[in-house]
């Protein structure tokens, strides 16, 4: 770039004006790099900002605007079938005493839990403060008795393909749960209702959507991120 | 080597040699695999009717990570070379274009690019080295800690968003002016198009390259 050419720049016979596209250049990476390292700070003070006028913007297009803590939705299927809540059912299954099919009906009677935490995607988008309701996933566990070689809980979606696996202690963690609603409502479709996981203390990728059955094995079957290079165990801040 | 800009005997100057050309057209080629796939990532109705977000996840990240090459490769070309020289140059008269409202004023100036060619080039090169920076970070995550991941998220998501205008402009731009997308895809332009819309590039005696005489005093040891 430097060292031009005296017949390439001959229109303008000499390298004239300053390098202001190097410093362009230059600047966009420094400015890159304060965002990578500021972006979770300036995101939620701009989503401060944005939030209040994006309710009442008619348009509609402040919400395309990428002001963060906004969802985002992942499917690693083709179109997922929608869920009749009807006639939903959640297996708990494998080495147990009292194996079982849960209507929804069934386990909206069982004891509810309510949190309200952090959302948090492995690649690094976030979402504050996002409430929850549901049964423990340890009340279905012990519902079901599970036998002495059962360590391991894996979780089966009816997009037929995602799975996950969460150790047995991991499992009766308080923060860990069957849910039913999410943000005050019934899950939507796109969140992976009706009924999902939500695992607090983890990455979004072990809260399995769709969830169709929970089944209890002898060991930690990798799932299906986890066998694209995820760890198994997704703490945040990991 | 390098071919003589101007043909002799034709009304036409050559803009883009081949090599300059295939940069342009692999990098427009993935950059437009990248905005499509980001659509599909990014907004959760079509991620939800699309599903398979590891592949396409994978397509984006190939594409992104590719983005790149034809650019490096394109400085293996004298021509390329040369032109990120005079795209790299900001003069008094590219300032006073980029201001006048008409952009005839200050035209008689103007070179192989104008001011908004360059701004345009240097907003893009930037853009697209920030969002594989940031890129790799959510992709390799094992490789920053989460608020870096965070940032890097927010700041790919405004880039892709800058970088997507970029792109609308540059097609709008292009599909207004025929003469300069035929420069793009066949090389060479029209005399007279050359005159008006880059008149000192023109101006700079075409016939004196195609005869490929040393007129500026051209070093053969530099010749590619």
């Amino acid at each position: 770039m430097r060292r031009a050419h005296p017949r390439g720049v001959s229109d303008e016979q000499r390298p004239s004006g300053s390098p202001v596209g190097r410093r362009v250049i230059l600047g966009l990476l420094g400015l890159g790099a304060v965002g990578v390292v500021t972006g979770r700070a300036v995101e939620s003070g701009l989503e401060k900002v944005l939030g209040p006028i994006e309710v009442r913007d008619p348009t509609g297009l402040i919400a395309l605007l990428p002001a963060g803590d906004s969802f985002r939705f992942y499917s690693v299927t083709g179109a997922v079938r929608h869920a009749d809540p009807a006639t939903y059912r959640l297996s708990v299954s494998g080495l147990v005493d009292r194996p079982r099919a849960y209507s929804l009906a069934d386990l909206n009677a069982l004891p509810q839990v309510s949190l309200t935490r952090d959302f948090h995607c492995v690649t690094g988008w976030q979402v504050l403060q996002v409430p929850w309701q549901g049964v423990r996933l340890a009340d279905l566990i012990d519902r079901a008795g599970p036998q002495r070689t059962a360590t391991a809980v894996r979780f089966h979606s009816f997009d037929g393909t995602y799975t996950e696996s969460l150790t047995l202690a991991q499992a009766r963690r308080d923060d860990v749960i069957v849910a039913l609603q999410m943000q005050g409502g019934p899950i939507t479709h796109n969140h992976g209702g009706p009924v999902r996981m939500y695992v607090a203390p983890m990455y979004g990728y072990k809260s399995t959507k769709w969830l169709s059955g929970i089944e209890l094995t002898a060991e930690v079957e990798p799932g299906y991120w986890e066998h694209r290079g995820y760890p198994v165990d997704g703490w945040i801040g990991r | 080597m390098n071919p003589p800009r101007a043909l002799v005997g034709t009304a036409r100057l050559l803009r883009f040699t081949w090599a300059e050309r295939m940069v342009h057209r692999t990098t427009a080629a993935l950059m437009l695999v990248c905005i499509v796939t980001a659509a599909i990532l990014y907004n959760g109705n079509l991620a939800i009717r699309f599903g398979h977000r590891h592949l396409i996840e994978l397509v984006h990240v190939y594409c992104g990570l590719a983005l790149p090459v034809p650019m490096l490769l394109g400085l293996l070309s004298h021509a390329y070379r040369a032109d990120l020289s005079r795209l790299n140059r900001f003069t008094r008269s590219d300032w006073r274009w980029l201001r006048r409202r008409t952009r005839r004023d200050a035209a008689s100036a103007v070179g192989k690019f104008n001011a908004g060619q360059k701004v345009n080039a240097w907003l893009s090169c930037g853009a697209i080295l920030v969002l594989l920076g940031t890129g790799v970070i959510m992709f390799f995550v094992d490789l920053a800690p989460l608020a870096w991941r965070t940032g890097a998220t927010f700041v790919h998501d405004w880039f892709a968003l800058g970088v997507g205008l970029l792109v609308l402009g540059h097609i709008y731009k292009a599909s207004r002016d025929a003469e300069a997308r035929r420069g793009m895809r066949r090389g060479t332009v029209d005399a007279r198009w050359a005159a008006a819309e880059h008149p000192a590039w023109a101006a700079d005696d075409p016939a004196g390259s195609a005869r490929a005489e040393p007129a500026h005093g051209v070093d053969p040891a530099d010749e590619q």
